[in-house]
């Protein structure tokens, strides 16, 4: 997928969250990593990208459409997206299975026997079909992850976003979430996922986009930045999240 | 111990014997505390007025059902408007919330039922009690309506925008689920308000189950038999309100 971004800026209040951020990516691309220290705008950017945020100034296009800023074309840009949270974000008063086969039904018009199908289908995919009927407190953080991931896909999106998707996870669940991930992106799923998991990252990458303080400081292919890192921050950022691994 | 503690019927079985227990300390010192009182009970009097309390709690019934529907529309209508983005809305309501819930609910039904009813040419007591109870009630249960559907944190607003919900969506399949879950305490806490606050209403001379005791008590020559019985009539109404709320409340329940 070619992304295009030039100049981007979004504030929360005083703090600019993107500064002018500029990157392009080239259409062979199928998945792109989002890499940065907290703060650095990951999260806004993967939020502007997923048109759930948009950009005080600045542009952004995927594979050669330019991102509209008006609202209601805004939802119809989400509704061909999934997004997966740090904090899952699950729907608590729905089972798994609801919390699934809702937006099938309500956004994208499968009749109710076409919704369950699917979602069942997506849950047992991801090892949750004996639990589709517990609520979110039910279950652990993998499964509510799982489900979050089973929910995003469940309407075959062309873009799948990924915000920090593993942060909440002890090293068990973050390790089966990963595996779902990377097998999702070797089935060809184009993703956009931001992580500070840097060996997970080498495996899945196809291009990294490496930020600070609302910046891009570089874009480059995933090979080439973990080899060859051309900035010193990304030096020191790569050097410190390999140290103890 | 802590295995019996846990098993369902034991729990039951001490509640129910408390229960009993409780129940005869308060017969006893109620018992003795009616007979420190010098006072000729006369409990035959109030049998001869029975019809005219029972046309009186009917009506307490017909006025708080018909509150009760009206307020929780003028409630949620009233929430709305102070989420409003329009500041015009905004501000009636918030102005409208601020001055109900500041004055008293006599002076309101005075000032409604005397000054305002009778300037629209309205004299239907009846009628006009049931608006001004629900036009007070309605602006409490804003309230309560609010605080419930702003405790909906930002990141399930986002998960709905993130699916693809648009705004009417998001709020009848995220939000106002799980706002009524929580917003059900205070609802069924005020519903029960609702109807002891209709007592007032004789001020408007409408007769319901109070002002029906009250003229009990004047025409029979008693002073206080008739208040025992009202009592138990409230109760009536306001016990099975709050059992059937606590149902609801268990149907919702989910955690977060």
């Amino acid at each position: 997928m070619q992304l295009t971004a030039h100049h981007l800026t979004k504030r929360y209040g005083e703090h600019l969250a993107l500064n002018g951020a500029c990157f392009d990516t080239p259409a062979d691309v199928r998945s792109v990593v989002l890499l940065g220290p907290s703060g650095s705008g990951k999260s806004t950017l993967l939020r502007v990208l997923g048109s759930l945020l948009l950009p005080e100034s600045g542009g952004l296009s995927i594979d050669g459409n330019p991102l509209s800023t008006d609202e209601a074309a805004a939802l119809q840009q989400r509704r061909g997206n999934g997004f997966v949270f740090q904090g899952f974000n699950l729907f608590p008063h729905l089972t798994a299975l609801e919390n699934v086969a809702l937006p099938l039904r309500v956004v994208h018009g499968c009749s109710d026997d076409e919704a369950r199908q699917r979602a069942i289908e997506v849950l047992e995919r991801f090892g949750m079909g004996p639990h589709r009927e517990k609520r979110p407190a039910e279950m652990s953080g993998g499964q509510q992850q799982r489900v979050a991931l089973a929910r995003a896909i469940a309407s075959k999106p062309k873009l799948l976003l990924l915000d920090e998707p593993t942060s909440a996870l002890d090293p068990m669940m973050t390790q089966e979430v990963l595996d779902l991930i990377r097998e999702l992106a070797e089935a060809g799923q184009q993703i956009v996922l931001s992580t500070h998991e840097i060996s997970f990252a080498k495996k899945v990458a196809d291009w990294v986009v490496f930020l600070d303080h609302g910046k891009v400081i570089e874009s480059s292919p995933a090979k080439e930045f973990f080899e060859h890192p051309r900035s010193d921050l990304a030096q020191q950022f790569l050097e410190a999240l390999t140290r103890y691994r | 111990m802590s295995s019996q503690a846990v098993n369902p019927s034991h729990q039951a079985l001490r509640e129910i014997a408390w229960g009993f227990v409780l129940a005869i300390a308060l017969s006893l010192i109620t018992w003795a505390l009616f007979a420190t009182v010098r006072y000729q009970w006369r409990w035959d009097a109030l049998w001869d007025y029975r019809f005219l309390i029972a046309h009186g709690w009917m009506m307490t019934m017909l006025i708080s059902a018909g509150a009760l529907v009206l307020s929780i529309a003028l409630g949620l209508a009233l929430m709305m408007g102070q989420r409003s983005p329009w500041i015009p809305v905004r501000l009636f309501s918030r102005g409208y919330v601020e001055i109900v819930r500041g004055t008293p609910l006599l002076v309101q039904l005075l000032i409604g039922y005397y000054i305002i009813a009778n300037a629209l040419h309205i004299n239907q007591a009846v009628l006009v009690g049931i608006v001004l109870l629900a036009s007070f009630e309605g602006a409490y249960l804003s309230e309560i309506f609010r605080g419930a559907l702003e405790s909906i944190g930002a990141s399930q607003i986002e998960a709905a925008r993130a699916v693809g919900f648009d705004r009417a969506q998001m709020y009848r399949y995220v939000i106002f689920p799980q706002a009524l879950r929580r917003a059900l305490p205070g609802t069924a806490g005020q519903m029960g308000a609702l109807i002891k606050d209709s007592s007032l209403l004789s001020v408007i001379s409408i007769e319901e189950v109070t002002q029906a005791v009250k003229m009990t008590n004047a025409q029979a020559y008693i002073a206080l038999e008739g208040f025992i019985p009202l009592a138990v009539l409230y109760l009536a109404l306001t016990l099975p309100l709050s059992w059937w709320a606590r149902r609801l409340e268990a149907r919702f329940k989910f955690d977060t």
